[in-house]
């Protein structure tokens, strides 16, 4: 009870729903993320996850709802605020500037925070910026890289770089669209501790499909199945719950 | 890593500034009026350049930016008696309210339908040229000789029709516009104008709103635009609908590619050798056009992106 309390509301998601063309893709949604979290969204493909998060980060804007982030509706800011508000969203298939240098794709974003008067839009200290870059790209240990064509890195280190341009957002919420997606085991085990890592200081929503990820890093575990959050809870829990068996587990 | 080449690359520019400098006391009349063309049309394939090179979208309309500073600055020399000066202003403002205007409806679509809804935008410019005929003397033009004040540089005159000072007018302008775009292409605006064209989606969700980086950027190229086309009014002293035609809009598009989209010096090299050719195939071959394709031919084969573009990926990799 008394951890309860000590949590924070971050996110919340109030009956957020989307429809394509007369196809439900997420019916009327609640979602709560707690600051500090680890938050899993799982279910079988087709189940909304990726609809959900991008009505969170902006993508996608929702048919009925709200969302709200600290307490303010965020329901009808664009992307690119949402981003100045600290909710970074990373892609399901990695998407970076693949002709542009390692450095480059990290800068674009670092500049971003930078950016706080007009007139640094302009001119910035190139100092302060590399400094930055150097920095985001060595805490995913892609430091060496820098002058390297980002298009041309192995996928696995597409995806960390990836992660480096969302630190440099100085994200508050990050939401990691199945990250682990096509990387080696041994890559998922550094992942798994870049993750953790990570989540010290960032609140993280997460969609994954690999279960021992999940069941290892998450602290709490949603699952939707056909557009719905079926269940909700720890990850002994949601191992334990009959009906995520069912629709999921296929067990 | 950037900051390694900094030096290097404004000593390029200003190499090519000082060569042209230069080039006046060496070559004969008929080739300085050529290389002030030149220079000053450049100007107008930069300005293209920085749409099409640094932020991905390819305009058919660009004619229209140009043509509304050649008339803006021709009509209110003949009809307001303004100064170079005021007429200048005059025209690069109208171009500003052009692309700002254009822009704003044009830059909703992307690819093939922005090409297509710049080009109907430019046409009907084309035709309001024609139509106000009373004013404009539509196809046929107008002159501004004897109308334009000569220049006042504290107690010297400065007559339009001196060709030195052509020379040195369109080469003040193509060093300024060189220079600045240079600077405006690694400032934090010239990355995230790159990062529109490598990726929209991803450069909107690392935090900028990416329609108003697309729109200051048309503004720009307009704005460059337009004042080649006051500076070209000025300096040739005449106006007329052609320029607001069709071709006018595929030449910077031309010039651009063939020297280097996405490259500063490349429009200059398109330019100053779409013009060579030109010249030296129509003084041997009435069918000098065919010299141009042939041209085109080798460039698509050899150098698909451009001179400078070539150049770029195969030596010199810092050339911004």
């Amino acid at each position: 009870m008394g951890e309860m309390a000590s949590m924070t509301r971050l996110l919340q998601t109030t009956a957020l729903s989307k429809r394509f063309r007369g196809l439900e893709a997420v019916q009327p949604v609640d979602l709560r993320l707690d600051q500090g979290e680890i938050r899993a969204i799982i279910g079988p493909n087709g189940a909304g996850k990726t609809t959900l998060v991008c009505m969170i980060s902006g993508r996608v804007s929702p048919t009925s709802g709200q969302v709200h982030f600290k307490d303010r509706d965020i329901t009808r800011l664009r992307a690119w605020d949402r981003v100045a508000l600290g909710i970074v969203y990373t892609f399901q298939v990695t998407s970076i500037f693949r002709k542009l240098t390692v450095y480059e794709n990290v800068a674009l974003a670092v500049q971003r925070k930078l950016m706080r008067r007009a007139l640094d839009r302009l001119t910035l200290r190139e100092a302060i910026l590399s400094d930055r870059v150097e920095a985001a790209l060595a805490e995913v240990g892609l430091g060496q890289v820098g002058n390297h064509l980002a298009g041309l890195l192995p996928y696995g280190h597409q995806k960390l770089l990836e992660v480096a341009m969302a630190l440099a957002l100085k994200p508050e919420v990050l939401i990691l669209d199945e990250p682990t997606q096509g990387l080696a085991p041994e890559e998922i085990i550094n992942f798994c501790d870049l993750i953790r890592k990570i989540s010290r200081e960032v609140t993280i929503l997460l969609i994954e499909h690999n279960m021992p990820v999940v069941l290892e890093l998450a602290t709490g575990i949603t699952v939707m199945d056909k557009g719905a959050i079926i269940a909700v809870g720890t990850p002994d829990e949601i191992e334990a719950n009959a009906r995520v068996q069912e629709a999921y587990l296929g067990l | 890593m950037r900051r390694d080449h900094r030096r290097s690359i404004v000593g390029v520019h200003l190499a090519l500034i000082l060569l042209l400098l230069g080039a006046q006391f060496v070559v004969p009349p008929f080739h300085r009026t050529m290389v002030t063309r030149i220079m000053i049309l450049t100007t107008y394939a930069m300005g293209y350049n920085l749409l099409l090179g640094y932020t991905g979208l390819m305009s058919l309309g660009h004619a229209m930016f140009f043509a509304s500073g050649m008339y803006t600055t021709g009509l209110t020399v003949f009809y307001l008696g303004f100064g170079a000066p005021a007429a200048l202003v005059a025209g690069l403002l109208a171009s500003v309210l052009m692309s700002t205007l254009t822009g704003l409806i044009t830059l909703r679509t992307t690819g093939a339908s922005f090409l297509v809804i710049t080009m109907m935008f430019s046409q009907a410019f084309h035709l309001a040229t024609l139509y106000f005929n009373k004013f404009t003397m539509g196809d046929q033009g107008f002159i501004l000789s004897g109308r334009l004040r000569p220049l006042r540089l504290g107690t010297a005159e400065l007559a339009f029709s001196d060709p030195v000072l052509k020379y040195n007018l369109a080469l003040v302008l193509f060093a300024i516009f060189l220079m600045m775009s240079v600077w405006l292409i690694g400032s934090p605006i010239g990355r995230i104008l790159v990062g529109v064209r490598e990726n929209e989606e991803r450069t909107r969700l690392l935090g900028y709103n990416t329609f108003n980086y697309k729109l200051l950027s048309l503004i720009i190229s307009g704005s460059l635009s337009g004042v080649a086309g006051s500076v070209y009014a000025l300096t040739f002293s005449y106006v007329g609908s052609s320029f607001a035609s069709i071709i006018y809009s595929i030449y910077p598009l031309l010039w651009t590619l063939l020297g280097g989209a996405g490259t500063t010096i490349g429009p200059f090299v398109g330019t100053a050798v779409m013009a060579f050719v030109v010249d030296i195939a129509s003084g041997l071959t009435s069918s000098y056009l065919f010299a141009v394709g042939a041209m085109l031919i080798i460039l698509i084969l050899w150098f698909p992106s451009g001179v400078i573009g070539g150049i770029r990926s195969r030596w010199v990799r810092w050339l911004p």
